[in-house]
């Protein structure tokens, strides 16, 4: 995996000196919490309800046993023992003493840890595809390019000072593990007819009050010219993006009122009068960035592992390898996915001791490499199918086996009003409802893939609009209500789903969800997924079923 | 206080520009500078009449609308309303980068010192700021190194790991 040269360490270096000056200016007195707000801001540092909260960038979601091992270091030595991961492959800490955070910095950099631009209206972490460097359909590593993005985005001196935040994704594989199409730009990565590597460049998606689809401004970026490109569009953005109004600030806004062609037009223009060869990255340094990635030395095994298959005689281990396992492009192994969506927990939270565990099982079975994916799960890349039994029982011993990838309860929620002061309703409860009602693992895999997304308020932390089903919590009149939406998608058929109906009062979200099961269970054709039934035959049958009754209520 | 970046050197100097508010009369000093709008309705004049003028740019001025105008102009100075604002970073490259303006780039209004590099590297070379040249030089060069190219032209770190490359090559060759 990637290492930090001496160049990347003195860039982190001089970043905590920095901060670490600021900090004590705070303590001493000298700045005010208002002049603080701004620079705290910049280092990932938030001030919550009833203490600092801080934001470590895992940048492209990528995480050794060593960086894992310091996370749980922090967990434990800074905080309550545990961190939170968060759908943007970051990790949340939220009890941390302000005056502690430089020495936590400091920690953190001799992992290559770094809480830099993880706020503020500025280029945050880049997303990229958990599977990358495992899964057999990629036409090239996006972590290369994800890392290409990270040092040109680290203190860009014109792009710090944005309308608003700004996300980048990154995907080389037709299945889309990272939500390009609702970031602020999507990046797929693909061969042309000549085989030449560009990019598909896509512009203006997001959540939040206004969600879009991005719009494709370019097929087939020459993928040498990434960084002239994208310094191209940020310029028009950071040039004509609103700043009036913090609603309307986002790209996506940009986007939508001049029109995808127009700002397409305007980038071009933008990027015709740069100096490209000054911007583009030299061959050389991809080479040196593609290198310092290293390769995994993979095995030579047989494609079928006997070990693997009689484990299956047990039959958690059976179920575990039906859900979170999936195909690795070397024969012999496997992609296994850990789920941080145990039944009754707070999704995405794990505890210095998983993390401890998980550490050691990547390094004894997994070469070492952990991924954080925005489903808020966490990925052990290269696990040979012969010590997969080995590997689920570690997970079992510290509760993350939960073998519910990608099924009902694989649920993304947003912390809603236990924690967050926005909210309108609370999402977590709402969720571990949803979970108990599906406890029963042979129904929910008899559902097969069903992605259900809750967010407290319009904000869309919980990514809603792009759930299969969507839940989202409203204020009626005081009392917490939760719309329900059907038919979204984040990954390569994105679409933001539509509003069922009325929204529904607290003890009837779980029931719902229900009944809209139990319609998609009656009428499926085979092989169609929940959201390929609704796509088929509509929202008909979906609302009948849920406000039948209503009327008679 | 006004800060003068000249040949790698931060220094105080007498800025011997006059503002010329709006509504107000153009003062009889050689040099001034004008807003945008008083620079399209009087600028030609004075010009003529060999003053030297600068132009004061808002946020939501285009640097576009100044193409023409650029060899003559002794100064652009773009205005910072809140430091949040970050239009004129833009600004300043595209004056350097796509118009190639060698006169002087000046930051004005909220011109605060943990900005400072940010305004370096678009290329101002000139600060409107409470801050002294010494803090504002040390927090100017803060960072040992940069990742991209920018208009300050400080080799960014892909060029310093080549020229680390070719050091190393040579000695060993
Ligand atoms: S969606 Fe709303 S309630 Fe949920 S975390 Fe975001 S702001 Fe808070």
């Amino acid at each position: 995996m990637f290492q930090y040269d001496a160049i990347d360490a003195a860039m982190v270096a001089d970043r905590n000196a920095e901060f670490r000056d600021q900090v004590s200016r705070r303590l001493s007195g000298e700045l005010t919490e208002d002049q603080f707000k701004p620079l705290r801001l910049m280092n990932g540092l938030y001030l919550q309800l009833h203490s600092y909260m801080l934001r470590v960038a895992i940048p492209y979601g990528a995480l050794s046993s060593a960086k894992m091992r310091a996370l749980a270091h922090v967990a434990r030595r800074w905080d309550r023992g545990y961190g939170h991961f968060t759908t943007r492959q970051n990790i949340q800490f939220h009890w941390i003493k302000l005056s502690d955070t430089p020495d936590v910095l400091d920690y953190l950099a001799t992992a290559e840890l770094h809480a830099i631009q993880t706020s503020g209206n500025c280029i945050r972490n880049t997303t990229s595809d958990p599977f990358a460097g495992a899964a057999a359909e990629e036409v090239d590593d996006p972590r290369v390019w994800s890392e290409v993005i990270r040092q040109w985005s680290t203190f860009h001196p014109e792009f710090t000072y944005l309308p608003r935040k700004f996300k980048i994704a990154v995907t080389a594989s037709p299945r889309d593990r990272t939500a390009a199409r609702a970031h602020d730009i999507g990046l797929v990565l693909r061969r042309n007819r000549e085989g030449r590597l560009g990019f598909e460049v896509i512009v203006g998606g997001g959540m939040g009050r206004t969600p879009y689809i991005g719009a494709t401004i370019r097929e087939h970026l020459p993928a040498e010219h990434l960084l002239s490109y994208l310094t191209a569009i940020l310029r028009v953005y950071n040039r004509f993006g609103r700043r009036d109004n913090l609603y309307k600030a986002r790209i996506k806004i940009l986007v939508a009122s001049l029109g995808a062609a127009e700002f397409a037009r305007l980038a071009d223009e933008a990027w015709e009068a740069m100096d490209r060869p000054r911007a583009d990255l030299p061959d050389v340094e991809l080479a040196r960035i593609r290198a310092s990635f290293g390769l995994v030395d993979f095995r030579t095994l047989p494609p079928r592992s006997e070990r693997f298959e009689a484990a299956k005689g047990d039959k958690a281990f059976a179920r575990f390898a039906r859900n979170n396992i999936v195909p690795h492009k070397v024969p012999g192994y496997g992609i296994v996915q850990v789920s941080l969506k145990g039944i009754g927990e707070v999704p995405g939270d794990c505890t210095a001791d998983q993390m401890e565990a998980l550490a050691d099982l990547a390094e004894r079975y997994g070469h070492g490499e952990i991924r954080v994916t925005h489903e808020q799960n966490l990925v052990l890349p290269h696990v040979a199918l012969d010590d997969a039994p080995a590997v689920h029982a570690g997970l079992a011993a510290v509760g993350l086996a939960t073998p519910n990838i990608n099924l009902v309860s694989d649920m993304i929620a947003c912390p809603g009003l236990d924690y967050c002061a926005l909210a309108n309703a609370r999402a977590i409860p709402i969720a571990q409802a949803i979970s108990e009602t599906f406890a029963d693992p042979d129904r929910a895999e008899q559902v097969g893939e069903l992605k259900i997304k809750i967010s407290g308020c319009i904000n869309a932390c919980g990514h809603h609009h792009v759930g299969h089903i969507g839940i989202l919590g409203v204020d009626k009149k005081g009392e917490e209500y939760y719309q329900l939406t059907l038919g979204g998608s984040g990954a390569e058929d994105a679409a933001i789903g539509h509003v069922l109906g009325p929204a529904l009062s607290a003890d009837r979200v779980a029931d719902a969800i229900d009944k809209l099961v139990d319609v998609y269970l009656a009428i499926r054709q085979p092989q169609e997924r929940f959201l390929d039934t609704y796509r088929r035959t509509g929202v008909g049958p979906f609302k009948a079923a849920v406000y039948q009754d209503a009327h008679q209520a | 206080m006004l800060i003068r970046l000249e040949n790698d050197h931060f220094h105080l100097v007498e800025d011997r520009f006059a503002p010329v508010g709006e509504g107000e009369a153009i003062a009889d000093t050689v040099a001034v500078i004008l807003s945008l709008s008083r620079f399209q309705a009087e600028g030609e004049a004075l010009l003529a009449a060999g003053r030297d003028v600068g132009v004061r740019m808002a946020p939501a001025d285009r640097v576009e609308d100044l193409i023409c105008d650029l060899p003559r102009l002794a100064l652009v100075a773009l205005d910072f309303p809140k430091y949040r604002d970050g239009r004129a970073y833009s600004s300043a490259v595209m004056l350097r980068e796509t118009y190639g303006f060698d006169g002087e780039v000046r930051a004005v209004g909220d011109v605060l010192i943990d900005q400072a590099w940010n305004m370096v590297r678009c290329g101002f070379d000139a600060f409107e700021t409470s801050v002294g040249p010494n803090a504002w030089a040390a927090a100017a060069r803060r960072y040992r190194h940069v990742y991209q190219a920018s208009a300050d032209h400080r080799p960014p770190a892909f060029v310093e790991r080549s020229q680390a490359a070719r050091r190393l090559a040579a000695q060993e060759g």
